[in-house]
């Protein structure tokens, strides 16, 4: 699926929270999203998934706009994941699959879970509940629910905060072979740079609501003449406080 | 004893309350509300003291339908509190689920919860009391949807105080009902209120509920007028509660809050 967002604004009274950003991410593609908390990610996150009525411009996922007539058709084909929700703690894991797999309206959901359950190697406590899981667990739990209705777009928010480095890693090589093997277009925020460089075709920084940088990662990083995206990061983060 | 550090800890709840009209509303009201429920309550029995012949089998049917409206008002927020608690909310409205579904399934839901809590209060109460709810024959099958329909009601408007304020709308989820227990005349007649808050009191299906409920109860007289009233009433109610629910969560989504509930 196509993502174009077209100057996207939101205000919150007299904060503005985006300011006309625009960008867009082709079919098959991975775009990171990047810059220092507060810069209006998440925000911006919540209008493409429509959580959030923006202020002014417009979002397109494949060329339909994502106004409400429309917001069911565009949210079968899409999901999303994110460390800082959850879950129905008391249900088990078997149990939130199954029922996010039916408001998904997923066709052959005993075959679609047997799927996750291999895929991402839920066996071992597929039985147990959401809520006693560690952190790790939990997160391939939310990954497994993020992918459960084949999204053909995904919006993935810090997927491998508080992950020790093998899990991480994990994480981020399912995904890679996950899309590898299916049409999947991924917005994926993150503060790990590394894990950007890895995944991301290209990237957009926004700072204070706003873009200041897009392109891909070797263009960001020579045009600001770092050796590193993680420099380039602190670079431009930084930039209006050294102005200050 | 550091006072300093009993200071700030005490600071750290007043900061909360401060921050928060539905705490500060919460501290109020509930001794509010003792008061008018009870001092009805004493009023009427002060003046009619040999109204009921049977007053324990009136005061029991009254609070066990009273419990009953107010187990699917509770049912229906706890369902929605659930969500919340767990930081289920974002997956749940990402979801290709329209409201209306929402509101159906919690609808349905909620009855089974009232149920549960219902039969084993009614079944208990007649070896126990001699009091059976059963007595009230076949209007009792209306005035049990017509307060289901009000519970919900009460729900859904606590459910979209939630959506629109957050977590911390969650003391008037539990608070709601007890507003209503002196308007809605549930222990005494309506004759016992003060005139202007008959007026207000008759605005409510309450009032016309458990009117009916002791007209059948002490005179075996059915007020078809009554009941259908009392349900036409609750509807109006309903669908006033289905557009603040939808307004609600078109204010949600202008302020952003869906994203971060429960957080």
């Amino acid at each position: 699926m196509k993502l174009e967002i077209i100057k996207l604004v939101k205000k919150f009274n007299s904060t503005v929270a985006v300011n006309n950003i625009s960008f867009k991410i082709e079919k098959n593609k991975t775009l990171g999203l990047l810059g220092p908390n507060g810069c209006g990610k998440t925000t911006s996150i919540g209008m493409m998934l429509g959580l959030i009525t923006p202020t002014s411009g417009e979002i397109f996922i494949d060329e339909i706009s994502l106004e409400p007539k429309n917001r069911i058709k565009l949210l079968s084909k899409m999901n999303f994941a994110s460390p800082y929700i959850e879950l129905p703690k008391k249900l088990t894991v078997k149990q939130n699959l199954e029922i996010y797999a039916r408001l998904y309206s997923v066709k052959n959901i005993s075959e679609r879970i047997s799927e996750m359950i291999e895929d991402l190697n839920l066996k071992n406590f597929l039985n147990k509940k959401t809520g006693e899981l560690s952190s790790g667990q939990k997160n391939r739990v939310s990954l497994a629910k993020s992918l459960i209705n084949k999204p053909r777009l995904l919006f993935l928010d810090e997927p491998t905060a508080s992950l020790d480095p093998d899990i991480g890693d994990f994480v981020r090589e399912y995904l890679e072979n996950y899309k590898n093997n299916n049409e999947l277009t991924i917005l994926l925020a993150s503060h790990n740079m590394k894990e950007v460089e890895r995944l991301c075709d290209s990237i957009v920084m926004m700072k204070k609501g706003e873009i200041v940088d897009k392109g891909t990662c070797s263009e960001i990083v020579t045009k600001h003449g770092r050796k590193n995206l993680e420099d380039t990061f602190l670079k431009i983060a930084r930039s209006k406080n050294e102005l200050e | 004893m550091n006072w300093s550090k009993i200071y700030a800890l005490s600071l750290r709840h007043i900061y909360l309350i401060k921050g928060s009209f539905p705490r500060i509303l919460d501290l109020i009201y509930w001794p509010t509300i003792q008061i008018f429920l009870w001092g009805f309550i004493s009023k009427f029995f002060t003046l009619n003291s040999s109204f009921y012949e049977n007053t324990i089998g009136i005061i029991l049917s009254a609070a066990i339908l009273y419990d009953f409206l107010f187990r699917s008002s509770i049912s229906y927020n706890m369902m929605f509190l659930e969500e919340i608690w767990s930081r289920n909310f974002t997956n749940l409205f990402i979801a290709p689920i329209k409201i209306s579904e929402i509101i159906v399934a919690l609808t349905f839901t909620a009855i089974f919860r009232t149920l549960i809590g219902l039969i084993p209060a009614s079944l208990i109460a007649i070896p126990l009391f001699g009091v059976s709810i059963f007595k009230i024959g076949f209007p009792l099958i209306f005035l049990l949807t017509t307060l289901y329909i009000f519970g919900v009601t009460l729900g859904l408007l606590v459910t979209s105080g939630l959506v629109r304020f957050g977590p911390s709308f969650e003391n008037i989820a539990w608070a709601s009902l007890f507003f209503l227990a002196p308007l809605g005349c549930i222990y005494y007649p309506i004759e016992i209120l003060p005139y202007w808050l008959q007026i207000i009191a008759k605005l409510l299906p309450l009032v016309h509920i458990f009117e009916e409920m002791r007209n059948i109860l002490i005179y075996d007289i059915i007020d078809i007028y009554q009941i259908l009233k009392a349900t036409l009433i609750s509807f109006v109610y309903f669908i006033l509660g289905i557009i603040v629910f939808y307004r609600s969560y078109d204010g949600a989504k202008e302020r952003g809050t869906l994203i971060n509930m429960g957080e």
